[in-house]
């Protein structure tokens, strides 16, 4: 303490020099953190065109949040060593300040003018995520412990039923209008190919839209606990091409031939593209067989009411 | 004998207990008989009637309800001779007390085992997770492991904890001589044990112990075996102590604050609990309904949650997250309240924007109850509710953020005494951010959609409740260790116990982001083998971390038998409960403080917080030396 006697009884305030070397380490410690979030291969194959958006938003996020921890631990860990109690300092107190008007009305505005941008690019992405797109097919989901199982209401079988499948075949590029439902408890129907889930519910009809752009096969969860089977209630999402799409139709004793409508196609005739879906998928001709084990099992599938159905569906949402 | 069996204890409440099945028989077997059903085989009637009954039996057999009856009956009450009041012996910490300080101890060490017991429900689940495929316990009883733990950290662990503490430590700050009504204090208390017992005595229960998870959504949780009915009643009691100790804070702080302890003089521990409490009573009684919808629907068919029969299955989400949306800040306020003490006196500074600080819980208040549906926002529930909700959510960052700068430049130039409180209380202020920017991603609808129910809302929650809270529940155990119990405790152990929890806390948490965001959902017994390797390192070191605990419990329990004595006020600070003894006399204040100054006047010369009236104990005010040094 005695060389502190005389000049002030507080610690001095540091020189700018060390608050420069302080902020540019923190600078530096911010970028690497935020290279190191970038890097870091977080997601699943994306499969969707809205998993994009989110993976955007996700990144987006990421640059903004790594500073503001940077920023946090490097003033806790600049006074553990700049500030912590030396020996002969075992009396001393630091200087009483109260407070300081302008740095605080700083770092409440700062803060609220960051979390509202970011609110406002999120609303954003999530508007943009549900807009409905043309050409859009419906597909059912319901969840049962401990299944999945798939309807499709524009698509029927020989018997007229809707085709049921208990794994989830789409087509590539065609925009889907999910349409989820539960029979017993609370399910989530969760595809993190396309990073979106939404709750299977008894009693209403939940939902969400995906374009699937990417070939290949990926894992649907169940993230809602449903009971004792509910970390095996998984199934699998294929997405295919039209040829095969139109393959496993038929296979489902579906008659008609699936006509790939491609977004871009659809952007052009948007109207006209939604009548000719419609034709395709009310089927007239012969039927053959259907699974069986729909029929058996008498489940509620899913079934395509007219105000659900693409055609008659423009701007409800 | 007799005498010794009829006077209000421990043991006559023991006694009382099996009285209360044997009225539940007497209840139910007639109304059984005569609505033409077998009036005896169906034990669960029995079951769901006793659970209610026996709880009140063993109560008023504990003598926790014998003043009032006395009273109300017109009987002489016996005069209050202070006799149910303070610990002499051991003894007195097993019966029903009326003395802030016991039961401030009582609340801690009962929390304090059912850490353990929960940690240790972890550890077990994190064997059945080690590998994928495990086969440790089949997934029934695995779903039951993680709705326990759960449960138990929430209602038997972290909330009254921080009610013990409080207990303790805000009539001492205040200058109060005790809680205002210590009778109901002891009664709140003497809930949790009751609670406890009914939630971990569900693994008992034919079909396994509740296991819809802490949630307990409906349907699921009204269509599940007996064992989810001790959860729906063992959350009534140990919410109905959460509301009685609030109304108990909230009038103890209102009317009982020494003379000249203005609101604006209070320390931030005591605004902590007075916003934590407000946020008790207007959320508790929620979750009590909420469980008491199930409870109607299990027991007799009201189907308020029967999709089928006109129920709706989201009407129990926003009644249970009325309550446990507000809950996550009942969790969380009273842990600000002890960073703010723990960091102006172990910085030797007073606190940064005091009032807004105040201002800023107040703030939480309001706005934690306009955010819960964020938790649905992947439900069900109608799409245009997701915006505001969003809005909302993000906006309780800023308030939450505020009080992190605010530590932050308390910290700015002080004299940091780096202590294991201390130690605490910074690994906090970075763990905490941790988990507040995970929390505002969540926030963000689109990604919420994505990450909603994984383990990345794993790792979220346990960096808000274990690095948030927990952490902080750590910092104040050490911090009033020495005034709780008249002893300093191991300096070399609480860092020890410090740098090993960070560590492993780390370990097993931060990875949790990875595997959520790479697609492993939360509460499952098994998963994908892609998430093996990550899987076996979070069960590594959870295991560590779990053992970590071990270093704290002995620590603990060695230093209260035989620790050094600790003096008065081995920490120099300023608050009232330190200018007191080690552990406090029996009425706590010898002599009436007057509050002349504010709590936190480190570093201004001759400045005080009370003064004593008789003059006798005036204490060295804390800026004396700086002072000195000026000379």
């Amino acid at each position: 303490m005695e060389e502190t006697r005389g000049s002030t009884p507080h610690r001095p305030p540091i020189s700018r020099v060390t608050v420069v070397r302080v902020v540019g380490l923190g600078v530096v410690a911010a970028g690497i953190g935020i290279v190191i979030g970038l890097v870091i291969p977080w997601f699943p194959p994306a499969a969707a065109t809205q998993a994009h958006t989110i993976d955007t938003l996700y990144y987006v996020l990421i640059i903004v949040t790594v500073p503001v921890f940077v920023l946090v631990t490097s003033v806790v860990l600049f006074s553990a060593w700049r500030w912590r109690m030396r020996p002969g300092e075992e009396r001393l107190d630091g200087p009483p300040i109260h407070g300081n008007t302008q740095l605080e009305v700083i770092w409440t505005a700062l803060p609220a003018a960051l979390i509202a941008a970011l609110v406002v690019y999120a609303a954003i992405v999530l508007h943009d995520i549900g807009v409905k797109k043309p050409g859009e097919i419906t597909v059912g989901v319901i969840g049962q412990q401990w299944e999945w199982r798939f309807t499709y209401p524009e698509y029927h079988d020989a018997q007229g039923q809707p085709i049921v499948a208990l794994q989830l075949y789409l087509p590539l590029d065609r925009p889907v209008n999910f349409k989820i439902n539960s029979v017993d408890v609370i399910h989530t129907f969760w595809v993190p190919a396309f990073r979106l889930q939404e709750d299977a519910v008894p009693g209403i009809t939940t939902g969400f839209r995906a374009t699937p752009d990417r070939l290949g096969s990926y894992p649907i969860i169940c993230t809602q606990l449903c009971g004792y089977g509910h970390s095996t209630m998984r199934t699998t999402l294929h997405i295919v091409t039209a040829a095969q799409f139109n393959t496993w139709l038929s296979e489902h004793g579906y008659s008609g031939t699936y006509t790939q409508t491609t977004s871009a196609h659809t952007r052009r005739t948007s109207g006209s593209a939604a009548s000719g879906l419609l034709a395709d998928a009310r089927p007239g001709g012969a039927h053959t067989a259907r699974s069986s084990r729909s029929s058996a099992s008498g489940w509620t599938a899913y079934a395509p009411a007219a105000e659900t159905h693409p055609a008659t569906k423009e701007g409800s949402q | 004998m007799i005498a010794r069996l009829r006077a209000p204890g421990l043991h006559r409440g023991i006694l009382a207990t099996p009285l209360g099945i044997g009225l539940a028989y007497a209840i139910v077997l007639p109304i059984r008989a005569a609505s033409g059903y077998h009036p005896v085989l169906d034990g669960t009637a029995i079951l769901q009637v006793s659970m209610i009954i026996c709880p009140f039996a063993f109560l008023i057999g504990l003598g926790a309800f014998d003043y009032w009856f006395h009273w109300a009956i017109g009987r002489p009450t016996r005069p209050e001779d202070h006799s149910g009041h303070g610990a002499r012996t051991w003894k007195d910490y097993f019966r029903v007390n009326t003395d802030h300080k016991v039961i401030g101890v009582q609340y801690v060490v009962h929390s304090f085992a059912y850490f353990l017991i929960a940690g240790l429900f972890a550890m077990l689940m994190r064997v059945q997770l080690a590998q994928p495929g495990g086969k440790f316990v089949d997934a029934n009883t695995y779903n039951g492991l993680f709705s326990v733990h759960a449960t138990l950290m929430i209602f038997l662990f972290v909330i009254p904890v921080f009610a013990g503490l409080a207990n303790f430590v805000l009539p001492l700050m205040i200058g109060a001589p005790d809680m205002a009504f210590p009778r109901l204090n002891a009664l709140s208390f003497w809930l949790l044990p009751v609670a406890g017992l009914l939630l971990l005595g569900s693994f008992f229960a034919p079909g396994g112990s509740f296991a819809s998870g802490w949630t307990a959504y409906a349907p699921l949780s009204t269509t599940a075996p007996i064992g989810q009915a001790f959860f729906t009643l063992g959350v009534q009691f140990a919410g109905a102590s959460s509301i009685a100790t609030a109304l108990n804070f909230l009038v103890t702080i209102i009317t009982m604050r020494a003379p000249g302890m203005s609101f604006f003089r209070m320390p931030l521990l005591v605004w902590a609990n007075f916003s934590t409490s407000l946020l008790v009573v207007i959320a508790t009684p929620f979750i009590a309904a909420s469980q008491f919808f199930v409870l109607l629907d299990r027991g007799l068919g009201f189907n308020f949650f029967n999709a089928g029969q006109g129920g709706n299955v989201l009407l129990y989400q926003n009644v249970f997250w009325f309550y446990s949306h507000p809950a996550v800040y009942i969790m969380m306020l009273p842990g600000f309240g002890i960073i703010s003490e723990v960091i102006a006196v172990k910085s030797r500074k007073p606190i940064f924007g005091y009032r807004m600080m105040a201002f800023s819980l107040l703030a939480i208040v309001v706005l934690g109850f306009t955010v819960w549906a964020h938790h649905m926002f992947t439900s069900g529930m109608p799409a245009w509710l997701r915006d505001p909700m969003m809005i909302t959510t993000a906006i309780i960052a800023v308030p939450t953020g505020v009080k992190i700068f605010s530590w932050l430049a308390t910290l700015w130039r002080g004299v940091l005494h780096m202590d294991t409180a201390m130690l605490w209380a910074m690994g906090f202020i970075t763990m905490f951010t941790l988990g507040g920017i995970s929390g505002v991603m969540l926030a963000m609808v689109p990604l919420d959609l994505d990450v909603s129910k994984t383990y990345f809302v794993v790792a979220h929650i346990h960096y808000v409740l274990f690095g948030g809270s927990v952490f902080t529940i750590f910092a104040g155990v050490y911090y009033w260790f020495p005034k709780m119990t008249g002893r300093m405790y191991d300096e070399r152990l609480g860092r020890w116990h410090f740098w090993t929890t960070l560590i492993f806390f780390n370990l097993t948490f931060a990875p949790m982001h990875i595997i959520g965001i790479e697609g492993m959902p939360r509460r499952v017994a098994d998963y994908a083998l892609q998430f093996a390797t990550w899987n076996l390192l979070i069960s590594f070191a959870s295991w560590a971390l779990g053992l970590s605990t071990l270093i704290f419990v002995y620590n603990m329990v060695v230093s209260w038998r035989g620790g050094p004595r600790a003096v008065a006020n081995p920490w120099r600070g300023m608050t009232l409960e330190w200018q007191v003894s080690s552990p406090p006399p029996i009425f706590n204040f010898d002599s009436m403080p007057t509050v002349v100054g504010g709590p936190y006047e480190y570093g201004v010369p001759g400045a005080v917080h009370a003064v004593f009236r008789d003059g006798a104990d005036v204490p060295a005010p804390a800026g004396a030396l700086a002072m000195a040094a000026k000379e």
